[in-house]
């Protein structure tokens, strides 16, 4: 199923686009496994993606933790730890 | 009134401040926070970026927390979004309520949870060379402090 991905800051620079259109496999359950799937797609999603440690995630504008399923999901954006203020 | 916004230009404060108190329906006192882009290390700008939707949508929700948990008769956050100098205000926090304890203690719990919660990203440039600034343990603390309670 298609899903919208966002990203933002760093995570938006390395992949070089803010938003792109992606299809899973269906094996890609959860916010974890799709983020080391979308690590596969190219060199600079590999560099975006290689630390699931320094990265935080939102489902349909709402933070969810990396165990989240994405069943359901419209928009999954991606993005490191947030630093406004 | 709750008001929530994200903007491009300058925050003027004189007239955030004029909105709360007209709205402050006998409230006794208003406590304001105003964050300025700091100086240090040779920051010649900083860049702000953020989730559109989402982070009114996440502010919105740590004002309605504020207004229920100190029976607050107003609320206003503003945070500015792109590029800004040294020295320029970043974010405007406001709250009233009918004495100062509530309004000094909810005013900062509204800007140390937007800190760790709204998906805002800053970026420093010094000259030529942009850094992404790294989220600090001290912040989230002290957002901790307000969720725990």
């Amino acid at each position: 199923m298609a899903l919208s991905l966002l990203y933002f800051a760093w995570v938006r620079e390395a992949v070089g686009t803010g938003q792109e259109t992606v299809d899973p496999p269906a094996t890609v359950a959860t916010v974890a496994e799709l983020v080391d799937w979308l690590a596969g797609r190219g060199p600079g999603h590999a560099a975006a993606f290689a630390e699931r440690g320094r990265l935080r995630a939102a489902i349909d504008q709402r933070f969810v933790a990396m165990e989240t399923p994405i069943a359901g999901a419209r928009e999954v954006a991606i993005f490191p730890p947030v630093t406004g203020g | 009134m709750i008001r929530v916004v994200v903007q491009h230009g300058a925050i003027d404060i004189a007239a955030e401040l004029a909105l709360v108190e007209a709205d402050a329906g006998g409230a006794g006192a208003v406590a304001s926070f105003t964050g300025l882009v700091r100086a240090d290390d040779g920051v010649s700008a900083l860049e702000l970026e953020h989730y559109p939707g989402m982070t009114e949508s996440v502010l919105r929700h740590i004002a309605n927390d504020a207004a229920a948990r100190w029976a607050l008769s107003g609320v206003t956050i503003v945070h500015r979004v792109g590029a800004m100098a040294p020295g320029e205000r970043v974010v405007f926090a406001a709250a009233a309520a009918p004495h100062r304890a509530p309004a000094l203690e909810a005013c900062a719990a509204l800007i140390d949870r937007l800190k760790t919660e709204a998906p805002f990203w800053k970026r420093e440039r010094r000259g030529a060379a942009a850094r992404w600034v790294e989220p600090r343990e001290g912040d989230i603390a002290a957002a901790a402090r307000w969720v725990a309670g």
